[in-house]
């Protein structure tokens, strides 16, 4: 079971600012790709201007694996938003580079997600102008 | 010049005024602002002539402006705002600032909502077009996945902390049964006569799982205001001194509006553990002085996170701590939210816990603690916090 939508009700876009530009370019183009710091290398999640671990403005877009862990989750039993049909889960994943993406599952039931599921990205084409990256289970 | 060390005992709360809290208050926040102002200054034996500031929440509908407008209101000399669920603390800090420099003498602050009737709307945060930067960077890895409310955001941290501390969430039960046991004993409260058993809520359904319908608030329509001077003018006015003994805010690293999923831990409050750290040591007391809590309870399930991190318990046993209900009670060695606070009175955002405050060291509350000298207030569970140690003498 993945995520349903109701079609006659639009996903909300996400809001495309310049520092987050880089990441959803990516998503486009079926990449997963975070924020590091070319000066010390830290992963950055969310996207901001600089890094906060060695002040420095320079950063470039680099690739994840794909691969981490959920970390933690939640169940929509009543939806907020009459695009998204309830039941649904939201998880939150730790890649492994370290940083941390809210995101859906595909193929699997809500009660079957547990802490520490091993998952790996997966891009799913919703509509013409928004892709987005989700989780299937590994293994 | 002499440098003010802090400003433990340099300011008091002198009157209070609160609405009875409604799902339909059918005035505007203005009106219930200007009616609450007009409650606290007959309590105080002031005039409005005498405010000379006001210290409101961002989001408050009503600009002081307009209060001053239609009050009558002399000269403001000092008016601000605070941010969030961590306002109604911080807003009595900063009026206590206010007055302890001597930029004002008579501060009031205020805050109301038609949060349930939603007359006149908050400010809403969350359609693009007026959201901040900020906001708009953490929304854009929000929204399209449908992780769109506020329980939902909150039930992610929940999650995390029933996995790394062993907790099933029928353990959560116990903050909102005893909440809404005092809130039954208020007649002003939504929930008057209305108690709940840990049956009703281990049966309430789920919302957005793991948190429960009574995990967390029902919106309200409800005002309440409060004024502060020095310690010193305090001592002439008509009521018992409720002295600031402690005050403080804390913002954290890796934070996010609320509930920030990015720091190495999710599964605990640091900002509330500064705050604690701070108000406990600007008061000079100890966890063990302290006669009642008015905690966050937005949401249930923080409050046992603020038990920890406040240190009235170690980390990881909040939940025991509440278990049964006996130690929280009205009667029991730390009794929790005693007006019903948010889950047991009606939301409003934080104010009706400073208010009880205030209630319980004057020895009026409708779950009176004995002997209640000192009180914790807690604001902003979650999120960038606030905390006070109110005190009589």
């Amino acid at each position: 079971m993945s995520m349903a939508y109701d079609t006659e009700h639009p996903v909300p876009m996400p809001p495309i600012l310049w520092d987050n530009k880089g990441f959803w370019d990516g998503v486009k183009k079926h990449e997963l790709v975070f924020q590091r710091c070319k000066q010390c290398g830290t992963w950055l999640h969310p996207p901001r201007p600089a890094c906060p671990r060695c002040r420095s403005f320079e950063k470039e877009w680099s690739p994840s694996t794909g691969k981490g862990t959920v970390y933690s989750f939640v169940t929509y039993r009543e939806s907020p938003h009459p695009a998204f049909k309830a039941p649904y889960s939201v998880v939150l994943v730790e890649l492994e580079e370290g940083v941390r993406l809210v995101s859906n599952m595909i193929d699997i039931k809500p009660e079957q997600i547990y802490i520490g599921m091993p998952v790996e990205a997966v891009f799913d084409d919703i509509s013409e102008g928004l892709t987005l990256p989700k989780f299937r289970k590994v293994g | 010049m002499s440098v003010m060390r802090n400003i433990k005992n340099k300011a008091a709360i002198v009157g209070i005024g609160i609405s009875s809290f409604s799902r339909d208050s059918q005035q505007t926040e203005l009106r219930m602002v200007c009616e609450t102002i007009k409650a606290a200054l007959d309590d105080a034996g002031l005039t409005t002539e005498d405010i000379d500031g006001l210290v409101k929440q961002t989001d408050d509908a009503s600009d002081e402006h307009a209060i001053t407008s239609s009050m009558g209101m002399g000269n403001l000399t000092y008016f601000g705002e605070c941010r969030w669920g961590a306002a109604p603390s911080a807003m009595v800090m900063r009026a206590a600032m206010g007055v302890a420099t001597g930029t004002a003498s008579y501060i009031v602050v205020y805050r109301a909502v038609n949060g349930s009737s939603k007359r006149r709307m908050i400010p809403s945060m969350r359609t693009s077009g007026q959201m901040s930067t900020s906001d708009l960077l953490q929304w854009t890895f929000h929204a399209p996945f449908g992780h769109m409310s506020e329980a939902g955001r909150v039930a992610m941290v929940v999650r995390r902390y029933m996995h790394e501390f062993g907790i099933d969430s029928n353990q959560f039960g116990w903050v909102p049964v005893v909440c809404r046991e005092h809130g039954a004993q208020n007649p002003s409260g939504m929930y008057y006569k209305k108690p709940f058993t840990i049956e009703d809520y281990r049966k309430s359904e789920m919302v957005v799982e793991p948190l429960r319908r009574l995990d967390y608030y029902e919106e309200a329509d409800a005002a309440a205001a409060l004024v502060i001077t020095t310690a010193e003018r305090a001592k002439d006015l008509k009521q018992k001194a409720v002295y600031v003994l402690g005050a403080a805010q804390s913002m954290v690293p890796e934070t996010e509006e609320q509930n920030s999923y990015y720091r190495r831990s999710i599964s605990g409050l640091p900002e509330m553990s500064h705050v604690g750290k701070k108000i406990f040591s600007m008061a000079g007391v100890t966890p063990k002085d302290i006669n009642c809590v008015q905690l966050d309870d937005s949401y249930g399930p923080f409050v046992p996170m603020q038990l920890e991190e406040l240190g009235f318990c170690h980390r990881g046993e909040g939940v025991d701590f509440c278990n049964g209900g006996s130690r929280i009670r009205s009667g029991g060695e730390l009794p929790l939210n005693t007006s019903g606070g948010s889950l047991g009175e009606g939301h409003l955002y934080g104010m009706n816990h400073v208010i009880e405050a205030v209630r319980q060291i004057r020895g009026i509350s409708t779950a009176q603690v004995k002997n209640a000298r000192l009180v914790l207030v807690a604001s902003g569970a979650g999120s960038p916090a606030s905390g006070l140690i109110l005190g009589g003498k």
